[in-house]
C-alpha cells in the first residue's frame, strides 16, 4: 500500500532528503520511498507514482512530503515513523525554537559570525546565484558548489566579484584547497609551493593528491567552476584572479592550471597571464596536445597528462628540470612492467571479449581516459564525446568501448553524485555483468572530504560478481582501477587500495597509468 | 615577492582581498549540504551553518519580483539608507496641546478620523461604528445613536484615515473636531503630528464605546484635562519624547502593549508644573489620579512620536522602506516609502493572546488601530526584548520576547542609536523595516496589541500578538517591481 504524509512548512535539502529515501528503502519492508519537498516536479513524480490523495492538495516547495509504498499498513506506519525519527534528529539543532538560535539568512548569519571571508553555497541553482550575490556584496569569497547556474548569472557574479576583488570559484565547482583546508570534495594534502586553478574536479584533485605523492605540496588550490575557461563570455575571469594571486602569494613557487580546452582567446589571455606571472608555470589543457597550444613564454610548461602535470610542478618546486622529470615518455613506448602487465592480462582472456568498460565517477578523470582512449582505439563511446557520432543512443547502455561518466546530469536526478552514492556505479556495473564481450573495466574511486567513507568497499562487492560471472563462462575479466587520495585521506589510501586488490584490481598509480593499460590489454585481445 | 601586510586600512590587512583571504584563517558561512560544514568544522575551521530557506516562501513570481527590483538598476540600498536616516536622526518633541479643528490638517466640523487604512461605513467592524457614534454625539452633529447611524451611512460626514492628517488613533482611532490633541514636532525634520489624550481601559471611545460615561470623560479631558497639561507643557517647555521613550525601554516598557513606565516618568515631568499652576489642589490630584490609573496614558504619546519620525522617511524614491502600518478592524494596511500614498491591504488578523477574564477568541474584534506605528518605527513589538514581562500576554517566556526582537533584526535595515535594550548589550532596536526583507525571508513584522471586543462598547478584552496579512506586503513588492523593477518601468 502507498501513503503521502505532508509536513507543512519544513524545508530540508533535497540531498539530505535523497539519503534519507535511501535509508528508507534500505529497509526490506519498504518497496519504494519518496520524500522531497512539494515542488511542482515532485509533486508531478509522485502523481506518476500513483500518489494522488487528497493530502498532497495545496501543498507547497516549502512542505515536506514523505511517500511511502510498502506490504502492509503497518509497514507503512514504521516506515513513516523512521522518517520523522530521522528528520528530527537533522533538526534537533534548529529545534529550541529561538529566533536567534540558528540565523536563517546570509545577513543574519554574517551578523552572528563577524569577519566571515568564504561563502559556501550549494544550494539549488535557482537560488544559488541570489545567495552568491548577497555573499559577495558583503565582501565574502563565493564557493559556489551548484550547478544550474545560467550563464548571464555566472557572468554578472563573476563580473562583480571581480570588482571587489572577490574569488568567485564556480558555480559547479566542487573542489578547493583555502590555506591548507580542502572543501567541498577534496583532499587532505601537504602543504607546499604548488598553487593550483582549475577548470575541473576531479583533476584538481588528481592533480593535488598527485603532487603530493611526488613529494611535494600545495599552497592554494583555486576551482573555477567549469564554463570559466570553455566560455569566451565567462572569459576566465576566476582563472585569472587566481593566477594574479597566486602570482603574489610568497607561498606559491609554481603556479599549475588545469582545464578542458578552454576558448582559444581564453587561453591565450591564461598563458600571457602565466608568462607574466614572474613564476614558473605548468599547464595542462586536458585533450590538448602540448604544443598545440602555440608560442608561449619559457617560463610556461604544457603537460600531457594530469599526471605529468602534477610530476613537472613538484619536478619544479623542488628545482629539478620540468621536462626531464616530467616527460616519462608515455604512452608509447610504455614502461615494460604496464607491458608485461597487459600481456599477462590479455593471454586470460576468452576470445570474443574484447571491449573496454569505464565507469567512472570523477568527470574529468572520464575525460582523461575517455580522449586518450579515444585517440588509440579510434573509436570510443561516452557520454562525455563531444561528437555525436561517439555518444551512446542511450546512456544507459554501453556499446563496444564505453567510458560511462556516471556523474552526468542523466545519472543524477533523484539520486546524489555517485562519489557521495556509489550505487549508481554498482548498478550499472551489474547491470552489465552478463556482456561476455567485455575485455576489461577501468574504475577511478575518489577518496577525500565530500566521497562516500568506503568508495573501494562500496564497490568491490559488484567487481568480484562480474569476475565470478566471467570465469562462470569461462572468461576472466581484468579490472584496472586508480585511487585519487592521500595516505591522510580519512578513507586512507593504502587501505583502499588493498580492498581493490584483495578483489584482484589492478591498481594503477595514477588514472593515466590505469587508461594506459586499459588501452594496452583491449589492443593484445584485439590482435589475439 | 612581498606582500605588504600591514596596510592602513585595516580591514583585510592585504590591497588583494584574494590575498587577505590567504593570509588569514578560514572564516566559513556554509549555504546548503550540513556535510560540508560538518567536514570543515572537523578540520577545525570555523564555520556558520545558516539555516538557509527559499525565499518568498519559492513563490517564483515573487523571486521574480526581488530579482526585477535587483536589476532595474535602482539604487534601492541607498535610497533605503536615506529614509531609514531619516528615521535614525528624528527627534520628536511634545510641544503644544490644541484643539483637532485649528491645528490637525485637513480637518473640519464634519470630519471623522479613524484608524488605518481609507474605509466606508459599511465595511467598519463593531468597535469603529461604534466610536463613529460617540464621535459623533460628542460633536453634537447627532442626538441618539440610531441618528449618528443615520448620519454615517447617509454620507453627511467625511471619513478619512488618521494618518492623511499627519495623525495616528489607537484603537478606533477616532478624532473629531473638538478633541484635544497632542502636538508633536520633530525637531530634525520640521513636520508635526498629532494624537488624541488615551482616555483610559474599559468602556472607552477607541473600543466603540459612545454611553454617558464615555462622553462626559471626553469632555473632562476635553475642558479640564486638555487645558492643564497644555499650561503645564507650557511652563515645562518642548518635552523631548525620543529621550523619554529611551528611558522607558530601559525600563521595562516597548512603548506600544505596555506603557506602566512611560506613563511613570510623564507624570514626573509633569507633576511640578501641574503644581505650580495655582490650580485647586483636587484639580491638579485629580489629572495626575487620572493618568496615574491608565497605563496606556503614554500610548498615545508615543505613538504620535513615532508618528512624526516615521512620516519624514516617507516619499523618498525608490525606497522600499514601510512608513505605515495600520489596520481599521477590516483591514490591514501598509504604505511603502517609494511608493507615494498608495495602501496595500490585506483582511486585518485576528490577534493570538490571552483574553481577560470572561472573555475569549469568540469575543475579539479583528486587528485594529494605529498603534502599529510604534513597531514600524523600530520599538513595540521589535522592542519586546526590552520588555520580557509582556510575554505572559503570548503565554511566552521572556526568551521568546528575545527573541522575537532578534528576528526582526532580519527584516530591518537598521539599529536605533536612541533606542537601546539592556539585556541585549544595549543593542539599537531594530528600525526600517524593509519590504523586500519581509517577503524574502516570510518573516513579517511582530506586532503587540490589545485585543477588542467586536461589539461596540465593551472595551478591551485581551492582547497579544497579531500577524499581519501575507499578501499586502506581496501586493506592494509587485507594485515595486513595477514602479522600479526592470523591463517594467512604465
Amino acid at each position: 500500500m502507498k501513503r503521502a504524509q505532508v509536513r507543512k512548512d519544513s524545508y530540508f535539502d533535497s540531498v539530505f532528503l535523497m539519503s534519507l529515501s535511501k535509508r528508507l528503502k534500505d529497509n526490506p519492508q519498504v518497496a519504494d520511498a519518496i520524500v522531497a519537498m512539494g515542488t511542482s516536479m515532485n509533486l508531478e513524480l509522485l502523481a506518476d507514482q500513483g500518489y494522488a490523495g487528497p493530502e498532497l492538495t495545496g501543498v507547497t516547495p516549502n512542505d515536506l512530503i514523505i511517500a511511502v509504498e510498502a506490504a502492509d499498513a503497518a509497514a507503512v506506519e514504521s516506515a513513516l515513523q523512521a522518517a520523522k525519527a530521522l528528520l528530527e534528529k537533522k533538526a534537533a539543532p534548529s529545534s529550541g525554537g529561538r529566533a536567534d538560535a540558528e540565523p536563517t539568512t546570509l545577513a543574519a548569519g554574517l551578523r552572528a559570525l563577524p569577519g566571515a571571508n568564504l561563502a559556501v553555497i550549494s544550494l539549488p541553482g535557482a537560488y544559488a546565484a541570489r545567495e552568491a550575490r548577497k555573499a559577495l556584496e558583503s565582501g565574502l569569497h563565493v564557493m559556489l558548489f551548484s550547478d544550474n547556474v545560467s550563464l548571464e548569472d555566472e557572468i554578472a557574479l563573476k563580473r562583480l566579484g571581480r570588482d571587489k576583488g572577490l574569488l568567485v570559484m564556480g558555480p559547479d565547482c566542487g573542489t578547493a584547497i583555502i590555506n591548507g583546508v580542502p572543501i567541498c570534495f577534496a583532499n587532505a594534502v601537504r602543504r607546499g609551493p604548488v598553487g593550483v586553478v582549475a577548470a575541473s574536479g576531479t583533476g584538481l584533485q588528481e592533480v593535488t593528491c598527485l603532487v603530493d605523492r611526488f613529494g611535494s605540496g600545495i599552497s592554494q588550490a583555486i576551482g573555477t567552476g567549469g564554463r570559466d575557461l570553455k566560455n569566451a563570455k565567462v572569459g576566465g575571469i576566476t582563472m585569472l584572479m587566481g593566477i594574479a594571486a597566486l602570482a603574489q602569494d610568497p607561498e606559491t613557487k609554481v603556479i599549475v592550471v588545469v582545464s578542458k580546452p578552454p576558448a582559444q582567446e581564453v587561453a591565450d589571455k591564461v598563458v600571457a597571464a602565466l608568462g607574466a606571472a614572474g613564476k614558473s608555470a605548468v599547464v595542462h589543457f586536458i585533450g590538448l596536445e602540448p604544443g598545440s597550444a602555440g608560442s608561449a613564454p619559457a617560463s610556461v610548461h604544457f603537460a600531457s597528462s594530469l599526471e605529468e602535470t602534477a610530476s613537472m610542478a613538484a619536478a619544479i618546486a623542488a628545482g629539478r628540470p620540468a621536462l626531464a622529470a616530467g616527460r616519462p615518455a608515455m604512452p608509447v613506448p610504455l614502461a615494460p612492467e604496464i607491458e608485461a602487465l597487459a600481456e599477462r592480462e590479455a593471454r586470460r582472456l576468452a576470445p570474443g571479449q574484447k571491449w573496454l568498460r569505464g565507469y567512472y565517477t570523477g568527470g574529468t578523470v572520464a575525460d582523461e581516459a575517455m580522449i586518450l582512449l579515444h585517440r588509440l582505439t579510434g573509436r570510443l563511446f561516452s557520454n562525455n564525446q563531444g561528437d555525436p557520432a561517439f555518444v551512446p543512443p542511450d546512456p544507459r547502455l554501453s556499446i563496444e568501448h564505453t567510458i560511462v561518466d556516471l556523474g552526468d546530469d542523466v545519472f543524477t536526478v533523484g539520486r546524489p553524485h555517485p562519489m557521495i552514492d556509489p550505487s549508481t556505479r554498482t548498478d550499472r556495473i551489474l547491470a552489465e555483468k552478463d556482456d561476455a564481450s567485455i575485455a576489461v573495466v577501468l574504475i577511478d574511486v575518489v577518496l577525500g572530504y565530500g566521497s562516500h567513507p568506503d568508495p573501494a568497499g562500496a564497490v568491490v562487492e559488484a567487481l568480484k560478481v562480474v569476475r565470478a560471472t566471467a570465469e562462470a563462462r569461462g572468461g576472466y575479466l581484468p579490472v584496472v582501477a586508480s585511487v585519487i587520495g592521500t595516505p591522510a585521506d580519512f578513507q586512507g589510501y593504502e587501505a583502499q587500495v588493498a580492498k581493490l586488490e584483495a578483489a584482484g584490481c589492478l591498481v594503477m598509480p595514477s588514472n593515466y597509468r590505469a587508461a594506459v593499460l586499459a588501452a594496452r590489454i583491449v589492443e593484445k585481445a584485439a590482435k589475439r | 615577492m612581498s606582500v605588504d601586510k600591514t596596510l592602513p586600512d585595516g580591514t583585510s590587512g592585504c590591497a588583494d582581498p584574494v590575498l587577505g583571504l590567504f593570509s588569514s584563517p578560514l572564516k566559513v558561512l556554509n549555504l546548503g549540504l550540513d556535510s560540508f560544514a560538518d567536514e570543515l568544522s572537523a578540520q577545525g575551521v570555523e564555520v556558520l551553518r545558516v539555516r538557509w530557506k527559499p525565499p518568498a516562501g519559492g513563490n517564483a513570481k515573487l523571486i521574480g519580483a526581488l530579482d526585477r527590483i535587483t536589476r532595474g538598476g535602482f539604487d534601492v540600498e541607498t535610497a533605503n539608507r536615506e529614509a531609514v536616516s531619516r528615521i535614525l536622526k528624528g527627534k520628536p518633541v511634545l510641544v503644544d496641546v490644541g484643539k483637532a479643528l485649528d491645528v490637525v490638517p485637513g480637518m473640519t466640523k464634519r470630519t471623522v478620523l479613524h484608524a488605518g487604512p481609507p474605509i466606508t461605513w459599511e465595511r467598519m467592524c463593531g468597535p469603529m461604528r461604534g466610536a463613529v457614534i460617540g464621535g459623533l454625539l460628542y460633536e453634537g452633529l447627532a442626538k441618539t445613536r440610531a441618528e449618528a447611524e443615520g448620519l454615517a451611512a447617509s454620507g453627511g460626514v467625511d471619513f478619512s484615515p488618521c494618518h492623511h492628517h499627519a495623525s495616528v488613533g489607537p484603537m478606533a482611532g477616532v478624532m473629531t473636531a473638538s478633541m484635544p490633541v497632542w502636538i508633536f514636532e520633530n525637531e530634525t525634520y520640521g513636520n508635526r503630528s498629532y494624537c488624541t489624550f488615551n482616555e483610559g481601559l474599559g468602556k472607552v471611545l477607541r473600543y466603540g464605546a459612545f454611553s454617558d460615561e464615555v462622553l462626559e470623560r471626553l469632555r473632562w479631558i476635553e475642558k479640564e484635562l486638555a487645558p492643564l497639561m497644555k499650561r503645564a507643557l507650557a511652563l515645562h517647555g518642548p518635552l523631548d519624547m525620543r529621550n523619554i521613550i529611551a528611558q522607558a525601554l530601559q525600563m521595562g516598557d516597548e512603548g506600544h502593549n505596555r506603557n506602566r513606565a512611560g506613563t511613570s516618568l510623564i507624570i514626573r515631568e509633569f507633576a511640578p508644573y501641574l503644581v505650580r499652576l495655582g490650580e485647586d489642589g483636587e484639580k491638579v490630584a485629580k489629572a495626575l489620579s487620572f493618568m496615574h490609573a491608565n497605563d496606556h496614558f503614554f500610548l498615545n504619546l508615543s505613538m504620535p512620536a513615532s508618528k512624526c519620525v516615521v512620516d519624514a522617511a516617507a516619499g523618498v524614491e525608490g525606497s522600499t522602506l514601510i512608513v505605515t502600518m495600520a489596520r481599521n478592524g477590516t483591514d490591514f494596511g501598509i504604505r511603502i516609502s517609494g511608493l507615494g500614498d498608495r495602501w496595500f491591504t490585506g483582511p486585518a488578523g485576528i490577534v493570538e493572546g490571552l483574553y481577560l477574564p470572561g472573555f475569549s477568541a469568540a469575543d475579539a474584534a479583528p486587528d485594529i488601530g494605529d498603534s502599529v506605528i510604534t513597531e514600524t518605527a523600530g520599538i513595540g513589538g521589535f522592542a519586546m526584548a526590552a520588555a520580557p514581562a509582556i510575554v505572559k500576554f503570548v503565554g511566552g517566556s521572556p526568551e521568546d520576547a528575545l527573541a522575537w526582537t532578534r528576528r526582526m533584526y532580519e527584516i530591518t535595515v537598521a539599529e536605533s542609536e536612541f533606542y537601546r535594550i539592556p539585556i541585549l548589550d544595549f543593542r539599537g532596536t531594530p528600525t526600517g523595516i524593509d519590504l523586500r526583507k519581509v517577503v524574502e525571508t516570510g518573516i513579517l513584522p511582530v506586532i503587540n496589541t490589545g485585543i477588542a471586543h467586536r461589539e461596540p462598547g465593551i472595551g478591551m478584552v485581551g492582547a497579544g500578538l497579531v500577524k499581519p496579512p501575507v499578501n499586502c506586503f506581496e501586493d506592494a513588492l509587485f507594485a515595486f517591481a513595477q514602479t522600479y523593477g526592470e523591463g517594467e518601468k512604465a
